[in-house]
């Protein structure tokens, strides 16, 4: 390849706010986000979209920004582990379930982890523990060997049922997109560049 | 007190402390809440001004010459600063630290230069604008090779001297030795029963899921190179790393940076480090290499083990062990740049838990075209526990006993501690017998056993495994050279320092000299440490990380040893810090320093305790009324300290003995039952349980995390992970699609249980538990799986037991 690539405007709303963003159309959704944007929340394990650690909620739907060109998200509304706590004081309920159950060790799957529970939980509120083993198991984890992550989501749902001390709810991130997550959720994976 | 025989050191056996406040509590981790707010910034997410980046072309042969190597359209490609080749990279910077036998006949160099010695190997770099520019420039760099026959098998290599990994070696064996502690021969003529085993530990590797990464920056006006690094060997021993870059130890500085995951395999990282170096060195700019996966596979000098046992045990007619007899081969590769101090950690508990009075060890350390062995989680030992726990298991079939009864019976006794094994090494305490009780119960095993067999009468292949291991902790320098008859240098230290200070609020701040955080709680060990010192909330606790510029003496982590040493340093420290705020409390309340007592978090006169002192007063006082100090005080209340390690004793100019060098002695006995499918080859666990010994314990939610998550390694490391390379030494598992990591679907939910025997030679009695699980795990899953295939005589000889593996086994007996 000898010319410059192209380079494509695209627009992304990430956790909350909008972005244009000038891109190759061959940079990945993982890089633009770490790179561009800046969030660095998100890590790359594998690169192949086997470990699940560039998980994103893309529409609400978790999928995995390493294997994603930046240009097939265009329009979409993104959520990150920045995205997630409520407050710079306060974290989201499934954040403080894993600390108080030492759901993590070095914290590299965290977030990854922490937006697939976002998303199995507003699917099934009130999980198994078989059910959360079967959930997670679409995201790897080296150090935990995952028994105190299944008691952080376990943990996590009875806080979020529970919910807030006024008894208001507090509603998930990416809830209201439940029901359209069809355009963008899972799109074809990519070849690794 | 029990004597040491030896010293005429006397080891006082100990009770647990029992009146800590925070030592012993499940605190939540101080260092979690950001990385779960993903503010972790571990080095891939760190960026420079002028920042290039590298990406290395790497060989697709296992063994050739290097022709040439053409760079040129590389060069001219967009947004290339740079390419360097191997032979270019000799002149800029020099082989990268090798601890190994002969580093100067197999010198290990961060690009290849004569020829490649594994697929993978790197031969040039290419620095660019972005990792992007620079993967796209590597494919233009034009290397020509002349292939040679591939070295791929180690059982062939070690005989054969016309095909050689390295030429000036002379031959494929890298180190050969065989030790002999007490009468192996005389034990083995005396025995009634001799049982023989062979077996077969496949490469696998650590694969944590940050790869390794450094950032360069060469200040050419000051000759100072930053690194900043996931490595986790930030140490005073770093000078070695500085001679590879050509800077002077003092003018070079590595920052540490959390790391996502280790388990072995962020130590050294010397290849990484030195590739950024290069790049900065070159370009004058700074240059970051964060390999990826395939990287990391191929390269990242971190392989497991790949260890060809032959083992006897002598023992009684009624399955008392007497000597055990180790001949092992290990494949390490194509370098050998860590020595052989995985075998050093084997031999340190060789004979497992075991009454055994003498054994043998014979090694031999060969090369061969594949990547090299580093680190993982065991460091070798874990290799050696799944051996002797093996031959026991063949020699309980053998007896027809129990295989817990059979360890029962063999168990080092409670009173025998402080106790030598015959390699020399001290156990410093134990009570064996007390955890195979509580894991018996924890686990249910006559019940489970009933229910096997009614599970087996319906045609179930169900079998239970049972394993009773040591767990190494605290290692001391003499392992490094013990192997030698003349060792360059007989070192001894393993030192650990750390640095305490209170602000005038009375705050603290310590500053821990090796690594900040690989998963492995060291903020919240130190922490919780100075909480119990100072009788404050480990969350108030100020923590950072000094880089090595200027740091104190440190070893860093590695073989379960710093919960330990922070223990000791941070005791030190906070020793020096009381004994001024005393006497500075006996300024303020007019006493003299010999009343007071610390209480609560203060200073107080002993019988009058509202005669106090506060310990935020104190502070204040020591930074702001000099004064009102004693005369020879001055202002500050800070301390450094460094704690030494806590038992070492040389070895026997024979080597006959080689001293005590792991004296903190874990034990562990896991339980697993399986059932395995002969449709598939597939196992399942049904039932796992787990009960360690790591002394005294800090965080227990903390240890049992790395209990679990080891035992999920260990677990995979028995069923699913291995580094596969074909016979032209081609590397067929690169990725996660064939090196496989188990899911929460693939490994056990844990039964864990604790006892607590305290070292007699640790602050609080603390043992090192990092390496927990996996040290047990493989083991107890080759029983459960031998017990579960019981009517085909199934014996596991290989790791992992993969379905194929398993139906072949079957298949053979079968057959037979």
């Amino acid at each position: 390849m000898s010319d410059a690539p192209s380079r494509r405007t695209i627009e992304l709303t990430v956790n909350g706010e909008r972005h244009e963003v000038e891109v190759e159309p061959r940079k990945l959704l993982a890089d633009v986000l770490r790179q561009d944007l800046g969030l660095t929340g998100l890590n790359l394990g594998c690169s192949h979209g086997v470990c699940g650690s560039c998980t994103v909620l893309l529409d609400g739907a978790t999928a995995r920004s390493c294997i994603l060109f930046a240009v097939q998200a265009d329009g979409a509304e993104i959520t990150t582990i920045e995205g997630i706590a409520p407050s710079n004081e306060e974290m989201h309920p499934i954040q403080e379930a894993f600390w108080e159950q030492q759901g993590l060790q070095c914290g590299y799957c965290t977030p990854g982890m922490v937006l697939r529970t976002v998303e199995l939980l507003r699917e099934n509120p009130d999980p198994t523990r078989e059910e959360v083993r079967e959930g997670i198991a679409s995201n790897l984890c080296r150090c935990t060997g995952y028994q105190f992550i299944v008691d952080s989501v376990i943990d996590a749902a009875a806080r979020l049922r529970e919910g807030e001390p006024d008894g208001h709810v507090r509603p998930l991130i990416g809830a209201e997109e439940a029901g359209s997550e069809d355009d963008h959720a899972n799109p074809a994976p990519a070849a690794h560049p | 007190m029990a004597t040491n025989p030896r010293t005429n050191t006397e080891i006082p056996l100990v009770e647990k402390p029992s009146d800590l406040k925070w030592i012993g509590k499940s605190v939540k981790r101080v260092e979690d809440p950001k990385y779960l707010r993903g503010l972790g910034k571990y080095v891939a997410d760190l960026g420079f001004d002028g920042m290039l980046h590298a990406a290395v072309v790497r060989s697709p042969y296992a063994h050739a010459r290097i022709l040439s190597v053409d760079t040129s359209a590389a060069k001219a490609m967009p947004g290339v600063r740079a390419v360097v080749t191997g032979a270019e990279a000799a002149e800029i910077v020099d082989p990268l630290p090798d601890s190994g036998p002969a580093p100067e006949q197999h010198v290990l160099r961060v690009l290849a230069v004569d020829k490649v010695r594994y697929v993978g190997e790197g031969v040039a770099v290419v620095i660019a604008d972005t990792r992007y520019l620079a993967e796209d420039a590597r494919d233009m760099v034009l290397v020509e090779y002349e292939p040679l026959d591939v070295i791929a098998d180690p059982l062939v290599a070690l005989a054969d001297t016309s095909n050689l990994v390295h030429d000036d070696l002379g031959t494929n064996i890298a180190y050969e030795r065989t030790f002999t502690f007490g009468d192996v021969e005389g034990d083995f003529a005396a025995a009634d029963i001799i049982v023989k085993d062979k077996l077969h530990w496949h490469r696998c590797a650590a694969q944590a899921l940050d790869n390794s990464g450094a950032i360069a920056i060469y200040d050419a006006g000051s000759g100072e190179m930053t690194l900043h690094t996931n490595s986790i060997s930030i140490t005073s021993f770093s000078f070695g790393l500085a001679a590879s870059m050509r800077v002077a130890s003092n003018k070079l500085n590595m920052v540490p940076h959390p790391s996502g995951g280790s388990f072995g395999a962020r130590f050294s990282n010397w290849r990484t480090a030195v590739t950024a170096a290069l790049g900065a060195k070159v370009t004058g700019r700074p240059v970051k290499y964060s390999e990826d996966r395939l990287d990391h596979i191929l390269n990242g000098d971190q392989h497991s083990s790949d260890r060809y046992y032959e083992l006897e045990l002598a023992m009684t007619e009624d399955g008392i062990f007497k000597s055990y007899r180790t001949d092992v081969v290990d494949d390490y590769g194509a370098y050998i740049y860590l020595g052989v101090g995985t075998h050093g950690n084997a031999m340190a508990q060789v004979v497992g838990p075991y009454r055994i009075q003498s054994t043998e060890y014979r090694l031999r350390a060969v090369l061969t075209n594949k990547c090299q062995q580093g680190a993982y989680r065991g460091f070798g030992a874990e290799v050696a526990n799944w051996a002797i726990e093996r031959i026991v298991d063949k020699a309980a079939r053998q007896l027809d006993i129990d295989p817990a009864e059979l360890r029962r019976k063999n168990f080092i006794q409670p009173d025998q501690f402080p106790y030598h094994i015959p390699t020399g090494n001290l156990y410093d305490s134990g009570d064996y017998e007390r955890v195979l009780d509580h894991a018996l119960d924890e686990f249910d095993y006559a019940g489970m056993r009933a229910e096997q067999e009614r599970m087996r009468a319906e045609g179930r292949n169900v079998g239970i495994g049972i394993v009773s291991c040591q767990e190494r902790s605290v290692y001391s320098a003499t392992e490094f050279w013990f192997w030698f008859d003349e060792p360059a240098a007989e070192v001894t230290s393993t030192p650990e320092g750390v640095k305490l200070v209170v602000d005038p609020m009375g705050n603290l701040n310590v500053t821990l000299y090796s690594t900040p955080f690989w998963g492995n709680s060291s903020d919240t060990m130190a922490a919780m440490l100075l909480a119990e010192d100072f009788d404050v909330d480990p969350q108030t606790i100020g923590i950072d990380y000094g880089g090595t510029k200027g740091g104190l003496p440190a070893a860093g982590p590695g073989g379960s040893r710093l919960t330990v040493m922070y223990a000791g340093a941070i005791r030190g420290a906070a020793g020096k810090i009381k004994e001024k705020a005393r006497r500075i409390a006996a300024e303020m309340l007019e006493a003299d320093a010999d009343d007071l007592e610390w209480s609560d978090g203060g200073f107080q006169v002993v019988g009058s305790p509202s005669s106090r002192a506060e310990f935020a007063d104190i502070a204040m006082t020591a930074h702001l009324f000099a004064t009102k100090l004693p005369d020879d005080l001055q202002s500050g209340l800070e301390a450094t300290h460094v704690y030494d390690h806590p038992y070492t004793t040389m070895p026997s100019k024979d080597r006959s003995d080689l001293g005590s060098f792991y004296p903190c002695m874990g034990h562990a006995c896991h339980l697993a039952m399986v059932e395995v499918d002969l449709e598939t080859g597939g196992v399942e666990i049904l039932r796992y349980a787990a009960v360690h010994d790591a002394g005294t314990m800090v965080n227990p939610r903390s240890l049992e995390g790395q209990i679990i998550g080891g035992t999920a390694q260990g677990v995979a490391t028995a069923l699913l992970e291995e580094l596969v390379y074909d016979d032209q030494g081609q590397l067929l598992s690169t990725s996660f699609m064939d090196f496989l990591m188990p899911t929460a679907m693939e490994v056990p939910e844990l039964l864990i249980g604790h006892e607590e025997t305290p070292s007699p030679i640790t602050e609080y009695g603390i043992k090192g538990g990092g390496e927990a699980g996996r040290m047990m795990a493989p083991g107890a899953m080759s029983a459960a799986i031998d017990d579960a295939l019981r009517e085909y005589d199934v014996h596991v000889t290989d790791l992992p037991a993969t379905p194929e593996r398993i139906l072949d086994w079957v298949g053979q007996k079968a057959g037979s």
